[in-house]
């Protein structure tokens, strides 16, 4: 079958299996392997790109069910100039990274998290994390990232 | 002003966060054969037969292999100790002893082609009695390996003093169990194969030491390692798990070559649950003895280690619980014997800590079980018997020499910055009031042992004729931050800008040798093979420059602020690298480069003092870690931010044993937790943020004064937490909760404890 996906702005269409998931889609077909495969059954998080502007997990979406949506995955957040978006950005001046695997789908996922709540606690980051798991830094400054990135207005966009 | 001791931001994470890394499964490799692993669904079977015939029929499918295709020896036994009778076949030979052995390997067209075939190779099972826990194991009543005519893989028995513990006071004892973990890194195993038109094996691999990879890679499949080329790209975590090769690898090597295609192969997330090796699994029978004045004054300890179906890296870890055995303790009499025995479960494997966590969860949670029986405060009862300041080089009772600490002050600034005395006053204040949030407060005080192997490191330091900087390093990052930490001490010694420092790894073409990242010993071993081979550059700088400026060699000085050379007296002519490095590439056809292979400068013992504070519902039994103070002691810190990073990461991972975190088995082996669903990863939402701070005590073992910091997160916080949640307890009459300490573990334990009280 035929879907037709906007990713990053740009129009997408491929022939897929009925079957096929979104993160594989998005990885194989458009070839963007930003996105990460973390586990089989919804749990980590590692896949999580932005379907109509809020989080999906692209594991657990068929990329049927994409069809005609608007999607961003980490490649199309940055700025159109180039520059970093906040939540990247503050990512980075916070060591929210270490060896990088989960960092896509969180950054995805605090991004939406943000825009529903543009001004978190502590614990509103941490319960919306979640379902976003991380091996290497136990979290500390993923959540200081997000509550940094927060306070800037750019964030919401 | 140095870089050292700076929080620079790394500069790996531009890449990470706007494209994301270049993983395993990322690499564009055409035409490339899908391969999938065909495992056991049974603990311990017969195999009577494996009928493959359906599945090589079905659409796209290139083959189907089992064992006798491959003609391949077994696995190695680890460093040469574990019975031959023991090791792991490639792909299972009649007979499977854990769920998750590969049976079978098929490979297709597509990844969905492979999982679709591989529904059809029919496995028929003859079902043998399946040994799961290690205490059952050792009585040998069903052997796993009946060539070997035992279950036990490996001992260590010192013979038991049963004079040690004469004359105490007070002797306690207590069984321990060190649960099984998964260690889970994000990224599971992943390789890819191809063969190039002259017969090298191009390999690449999610993995903590590629040239490991090459050598036993090489081993397997009758090569030279030079017919090897392996690439570790981006990988995503490995907490020791990936430091050693799997069975699969070597058949996406054997495949590769038979088939003559590019073969890639990333396991399930649920495949890696049961392939990847686990953490710990220890049963521990530790006893203490003492004077009622607070003096330690014999421990004992009996290791249980469970090696899961195949003797591997975690048969050998006992030696390093042994090691580490009387922690920070000036304790006379201590030793440490231990037993490895098989199990129809997955190998267990080395885990962030490997064999140390184990050590400090049995003598931190005695002295508090001492503490406890003897009526005395376990912050003062580990003051008393803390290895005095001034002792150093200390050799404890098991022969262990330790390079130097200052455990009082890390202890005495835990119990400062967490406000111990308020802490014990308001646990008082819940007490008394019967309130049902009890608070808990636990403390460890650790030691452990980094860059414990003897081998040493490779780095190299190279000046581009355009004044740019090459940096090979043996050590193989994936997290770390090693192109961060290394480019600062490179620029610190040539006074270039790190952004002119270009740091190589994970490639064994372009790094000619190399050991790995893991135990902690990348900065101690391979930044100080990086920072003298900076020296050395340095110094051939300075021939070159002497010869350039007419002038005596001894009058060159290096500007570091500039990063020029100059006369002494005249720094207004002074030449750059790029002029130096032009000159040498000129003078003699030979870069301005400088190889080091650093023998390996020894052992280091980072300590520490971890303090948790925990809330429990003594209604349901639920714990809240409230906060977690770590005070760490790694010598000289390059990096703050990376430093920080690590304990952070190593914190997080030891409250998840000692709360959630447990791979279950029932009693056919049948595996309970293998998946992210069913296995209690721990998330945001289960901790509060750290409070990190360290005490720099530099080891006099190696120039830069450094000792590793990978893993003293899962070595502090682990005992911590636990001990906080049973001293939460304690006035219920609580002594002891085994790990995790689940809501249900903890509920049962006050309920027996009044029921104790009642009788």
């Amino acid at each position: 079958m035929r879907v037709t996906i906007t990713v990053n702005g740009t129009v997408e269409s491929h022939d897929v299996e009925p079957r096929t998931l979104l993160v594989h889609y998005l990885r194989e077909a458009v070839g963007l392997t930003g996105t990460n495969v973390g586990c089989d059954t919804t749990s980590c998080g590692a896949c999580t790109v932005l379907m109509g502007g809020e989080s999906v997990k692209s594991c657990t979406v068929l990329a049927a069910q994409a069809d005609g949506a608007d999607v961003t995955t980490i490649e199309g957040l940055a700025r159109p100039d180039g520059r970093l978006h906040p939540v990247q950005q503050a990512f980075r001046e916070h060591h929210g990274l270490q060896c990088g695997f989960c960092t896509p789908g969180m950054v995805m996922a605090i991004t939406s998290l943000l825009r529903e709540n543009p001004a978190p606690t502590e614990r509103d980051v941490r319960l919306g994390l979640e379902g976003n798991l991380c091996r290497c830094t136990g979290y500390h400054n993923i959540v200081a990232a997000a509550l940094a990135a927060s306070a800037d207005p750019e964030s919401r966009s | 002003m140095s870089i050292l001791g700076n929080r620079v931001v790394r500069r790996e994470d531009p890449k990470f966060l706007s494209v994301g890394g270049t993983y395993v499964a990322d690499l564009d490799l055409p035409g490339a054969l899908h391969l999938v692993f065909v495992r056991s669904s049974m603990a311990h079977a017969r195999l009577a037969s494996i009928d493959t015939s359906a599945a090589e029929a079905a659409p796209g499918v290139v083959a189907v292999f089992t064992h006798h295709d491959l003609g391949l020896a077994p696995m190695e036994t680890v460093v040469g100790m574990t019975p031959e009778a023991m090791t792991q076949p490639i792909l299972a030979a009649g007979t499977v002893r854990y769920v998750g052995e590969p049976i079978a390997a098929l490979v297709a067209e597509t990844r969905e082609a492979a999982v679709d075939a591989a529904e059809l190779v029919v496995v028929d099972y003859e079902p043998l009695a399946a040994v799961v826990d290690p205490r059952v194991a050792r009585r040998d009543e069903t052997i796993l390996f009946p060539d070997a005519g035992t279950n036990t893989a490996l001992t260590l028995d010192m013979g038991r003093d049963e004079a040690m513990f004469d004359g105490c006071e007070v002797r306690v004892q207590q069984v321990i169990v060190n649960q099984r973990v998964a260690p889970c890194p994000l990224e599971v195993r992943s390789a890819a194969a191809f063969v190039t038109p002259e017969g090298r094996v191009e390999f690449r691999s999610s993995t903590q030491a590629p040239h490991g990879v090459r050598d036993t890679l090489a081993r397997a499949l009758a090569l030279e390692p030079d017919d090897v080329h392996v690439i570790s790209p981006d990988v995503g975590g490995g907490f020791g798990a990936k430091a050693t090769v799997y069975t699969e690898d070597i058949v996406v090597g054997w495949c590769a070559r038979h088939l003559g295609r590019p073969v890639r192969w990333t396991e399930t997330r649920s495949e890696s649950m049961l392939g990847l090796g686990h953490g710990r699994g220890q049963v521990q029978t530790a006893t203490i003895g003492g004077s009622r004045d607070g003096t330690i004054t014999a421990f004992d300890l009996a290791v249980l280690q469970d090696c899961g179906a195949y003797p591997g890296m975690g048969t050998v870890l006992p030696f390093m619980t042994r090691t580490m055995v009387s922690g920070v303790y000036t304790i006379p009499k201590a030793e440490c014997s231990f037993e490895s025995v098989v199990t129809n479960t997955t190998p267990t494997t080395a885990y962030r800590g490997a064999g140390r966590p184990e050590a400090a969860a049995a003598i931190e949670r005695m002295v508090d079980i001492f503490a406890a029986e003897i009526g005395m405060d376990p912050a003062e009862v580990r003051r008393r018997n803390l290895i005095a300041s001034d002792a150093f080089p200390y050799t404890t009772p098991v022969g262990t020499v330790y390079d130097v600490g200052e455990y009082r002050r890390t202890l005495d600034i835990a119990l400062d910055v967490a406000g111990y005395d308020e802490l014990r006053t308001e646990q008082r204040r819940r007490r008394d009031a019967g309130d049902p949030r009890q608070l808990g407060v636990g403390l460890s005080c650790y030691v452990e042992i980094t860059n414990g192997i003897p081998e040493g490191e490779y780095g190299s330091v190279e000046v581009r004729p355009d004044g740019t900087v090459v940096v090979r390093t043996g050590t193989s990052p994936h997290g770390q931050g090693h192109v961060t930490a290394w480019s600062m001490l490179v620029a610190e010694q040539l006074g270039v800008p790190i952004e002119d420092i270009e740091v190589i790894h994970g490639d064994t073409d372009v790094v000619p040798r190399g050991v790995g990242t893991f135990g902690s010993r990348s900065l101690q071993a391979g930044g100080n093979a990086v920072n003298q081979a900076a020296i050395d550059v340095v110094e051939k700088a300075k021939d070159i420059a002497a010869d350039l400026f007419e002038a005596a060699r001894e009058d060159i000085v290096l500007d570091k602020s500039r990063g020029v050379f100059h006369v002494v007296g005249t720094p207004a002519l002074a030449r750059g690298w790029a002029e130096l490095a032009t000159a040498a590439v000129a003078a003699g056809g030979n870069p301005l480069l400088a190889e080091v292979d650093l023998a390996s400068p020894g052992p280091t013992f980072p300590f520490g003092t971890h303090l948790a504070v925990v809330e429990v519902d003594t209604e349901t039994g639920h714990v809240t870690l409230v906060r977690h103070v770590a005070v760490d002691d790694a010598g000289r810190i390059v990096n703050p931010l990376l430093a920080e990073g690590q304990v952070h990461g190593g914190v997080a991972q030891g409250v998840a044993q000692a709360l959630l975190e447990e791979v279950v088995y029932d009693g056919d082996g049948n595996p309970l937790t293998a998946n992210l669903a069913d296995y209690s990863f721990i998330s945001a939402a289960e901790l509060p943020s750290f409070e990190t701070l360290f005490t720099e005590t530099p080891t006099p073992v190696n120039p830069l004064g450094a000792k590793g910091i990978g893993e003293s997160g899962t070595i502090g916080a682990t005992p911590a937490v636990h001990n906080a949640v049973v001293d939460a307890l304690a006035h219920l009459g609580v002594r002891h909760v085994d790990m995790p300490a689940t809501p249900e573990r903890v509920w049962n334990a006050i309920r027996d404890a009044a029921e104790r009280k009642g009788a």
